[in-house]
């Protein structure tokens, strides 16, 4: 697995922790529940935290606690459960996070262009991804009929300006 | 009709690319099968029985004649020189080799069409009225908005993975021609208390394996509200639709599960939320711009009757059945729209040949302001026909196999592929579908039976509608043979119902006489002027049984 943050093939300084596994010093990923039953101690930590969510765990359980976490990572179980797109709309949009949104589990190439949109803006892909293929993959479309969450505007808008 | 600006352009040559990048992958075998399949399909190429299958989207079932021509040329360079219109507005090629493809799909873009989700769980090709800006008791032109939602659907980034396919139809008169209520969003066109136009939503209607009417969920959405009020419906649906079970994906599925109050409930707060962030309002400006491509054209000031119309009609029988059947009135005096029956006596449903695809096209170019509409019943429509015109066009079609008169009766049926082509189907509907049309081919019977829809699926994943038939055929495998059950009541109309079924099913040998039966039974219990459905919806199901199955 690779790390593509806003662009960029990075190393991941972000642990991700299983749920019984010991906190390891520095930043972690921990999962909902784990935050849910920890988060006073969670919250003490002065490292950098992320929490991570499996379709089905709507971004509205952790919409008052978006200011603890540095990243938000959205499971993608299978390249064909679409859940995740609206939860990173959602982030974005009507909770007005800023912070890193990560798209983990099954993300295939093809689908990098239209997770930015929505608001993602770090991947973590196939090793076999290399910038070339990246970058085609964002370019595929130079338009969007849609507004995008990324700030991208929508032909609807552009034809007026 | 609409025409391409530079960004709507730009997209589809950009799509065009993108698959052929992803056909070179696979050809190349860096994606298998599996990881290919995804790809394709959102792009409407099916691996059927035999061989690849591209289906071509047809917008709202609008095309010139320099695209219909196009088609014509590209069922003879890539297919075997023919083309299916489906139930869909759409248009199936049967036979491309992946490697023609994008080749294929570049030929298309040079007409400005394409294959852009016609498959896959994506928000599919909107359908609407084969009779839009032409009816006489239509609100608003519906390909305003339906080119407003075609451009909005396509490459959607958060819902193009959604639970399972979704389909959106819309509607501008109180008589449906488009089938709204079994659709996963119907969208009626109304005017309001004052005189505002808007749209009235319903949603989770469906056939397949469940077939559910769909619920309304809003009287009046107003039209700059109209993308804000379609995307919450879609979050709502792709945030809960079921994921566990493909059978059970469909939107239909969630609001029966959740009820449609709860529904209305989450998509109106989502709406709420949508509304107030502004950003999807859609712009005026916009709205304005797609809409004068609709404009209505410039048409000649004719007399009512034409008198030489009436002559041709007093003068040739045939002619006079023609438009008896086929035509349909206009909102111009002294223009008539035509339909143009795909269902010769035996022939394959919905199946058009190249060469009468060109001749199609010409009549249009000739006849119809160089338009042609597709309809969700599987025939063609010409709109804009001057009267006078009408026997000439006649004629032509007469001479190229496109004259049969039956539009509306009982041998213009729609029936799915089946297992002549299809993968999923578990027995034929073709065959069944010409033998009925064999056996009711004379014509002053079929008029004396009257208005009669007999819609036959080869699977009860019911492509050829028979849910929604007044007499449906369903057909069934068991233990390798093919039966056929029957439903009857149906209707895909305003009144939209499931049909009954009648009893146990029939075999390939008696299906046919067990549809005669139905008709004859119908036509004792008539009473004046009583179309079949009319008779059906007053005396029910049992009569059909005792004659059906005292014979057996």
């Amino acid at each position: 697995m690779q790390l593509i943050k806003k662009g960029e093939f990075v190393s991941d300084s972000f642990a991700t922790v299983e749920d019984d596994a010991e906190l390891p010093e520095g930043s972690i990923i921990v999962s909902l529940e784990r935050w849910q039953a920890e988060r006073d101690s969670l919250s003490e930590r002065n490292t950098p935290l992320g929490v991570r969510l499996k379709s089905g765990q709507e971004p509205s359980v952790i919409a008052d606690d978006l200011d603890k976490f540095a990243v938000v990572a959205l499971e993608f179980p299978a390249y064909r459960n679409g859940r995740a797109y609206s939860y990173a709309r959602l982030l974005r949009e009507r909770y007005g996070y800023k912070g890193e949104i990560r798209a983990v589990g099954n993300v295939l190439r093809d689908q990098f262009q239209y997770m930015i949109r929505v608001g993602f803006d770090a991947l973590e892909v196939a090793d076999n991804i290399t910038p070339d293929i990246y970058k085609r993959a964002v370019g595929t479309f130079t338009h969007a009929y849609q507004p995008g969450a990324d700030g991208s505007v929508s032909v609807f808008s552009l034809r007026h300006r | 009709m609409y025409r391409y600006d530079e960004f709507d352009h730009e997209l589809v040559h950009e799509r065009v690319a993108q698959f052929r990048d992803q056909v070179g992958r696979r050809l190349k075998g860096e994606l298998t099968e599996d990881e290919f399949k995804p790809l394709r399909l959102m792009n409407g190429l099916y691996l059927q029985l035999h061989a690849y299958m591209l289906r071509v989207a047809i917008p709202y079932g609008t095309l010139s004649s320099r695209q219909l021509h196009k088609l014509a040329e590209i069922g003879r360079v890539y297919d075997k020189g023919y083309g299916h219109f489906t139930t869909r507005q759409n248009l199936q090629f049967n036979w491309p080799k992946l490697k023609d493809v994008p080749d294929l799909l570049a030929d298309l873009a040079t007409v400005e069409m394409h294959a852009i989700q016609t498959s896959g769980n994506c928000i599919r090709n909107v359908t609407s009225d084969q009779y839009a800006g032409v009816a006489q008791d239509e609100i608003e032109d519906p390909r305003i908005i339906s080119e407003v939602i075609r451009q909005w659907s396509t490459f959607h980034p958060e819902f193009s993975y959604l639970p399972r396919k979704f389909k959106i139809a819309v509607c501008a008169t109180p008589d449906d021609r488009a089938a709204i209520r079994v659709h996963d969003i119907g969208i009626q066109v109304v005017r309001n208390a004052s005189g505002e136009v808007g749209y009235e939503i319903y949603v989770g209607g469906g056939l397949g394996r469940t077939p559910m009417i769909g619920k309304k969920l809003n009287d009046f959405v107003p039209k700059a509200d109209i993308l804000a009020y379609l995307e919450s419906v879609m979050r709502v649906y792709n945030m809960h639709g079921r994921r566990d079970n493909m059978y059970k994906a469909r939107i239909k599925i969630l609001v029966h599960e959740i009820g449609a109050e709860e529904m209305r409930r989450q998509v109106d707060a989502e709406f709420a939320e949508v509304k107030k962030a502004g950003h999807l309002e859609l712009p005026m400006a916009e709205l304005e711009r797609i809409q004068a491509y609709f404009a209505a054209p410039e048409y000649e000031t004719l007399p009512e009757v034409s008198p030489e119309f009436e002559a041709a009609k007093k003068a040739d029988k045939d002619f006079a059945n023609w438009v008896r059947a086929n035509t349909a009135p206009h909102r111009v005096p002294g223009y008539a729209i035509v339909n143009i029956s795909l269902k010769p006596n035996g022939g394959t449903p919905g199946d058009c040949s190249s060469d009468q695809m060109d001749v199609v096209a010409d009549a249009a170019e000739k006849y119809s302001l160089g338009e042609i509409r597709v309809t969700h019943e599987q025939n063609l429509t010409l709109a804009n026909v001057k009267q006078s015109d009408l026997h000439a066009l006649y004629q032509m079609l007469e001479a190229n196999g496109l004259g049969t008169s039956n539009i509306g009766l009982i041998t213009d049926q729609i029936a799915c592929p089946g297992l002549d082509y299809c993968a999923l189907a578990n027995a034929r509907s073709i065959p069944i579908a010409q033998q009925i049309s064999e056996r009711f081919q004379d014509l002053e019977r079929q008029h004396h039976i009257g208005e009669l829809k007999i819609n036959t699926s080869g699977c009860i994943n019911a492509c050829g509608h028979h849910h929604v038939g007044h007499i449906g055929i369903l057909g069934v495998d068991k233990k390798g043979v093919e039966y056929y059950q029957v439903t009857l009541g149906g209707a895909a109309d305003q009144q939209t119902a499931v049909g009954d079924i009648v009893g146990p099913a029939f075999t390939e040998g008696e299906i046919v006489d067990a549809i005669e039966t139905i008709v004859e039974t119908y036509i004792d219990l008539r009473k004046d002027g009583e179309r079949f459905i009319d008779t059906y919806r007053r005396v029910g199901v049992d009569p059909f049984k005792e004659t059906l199955y005292a014979t057996h």
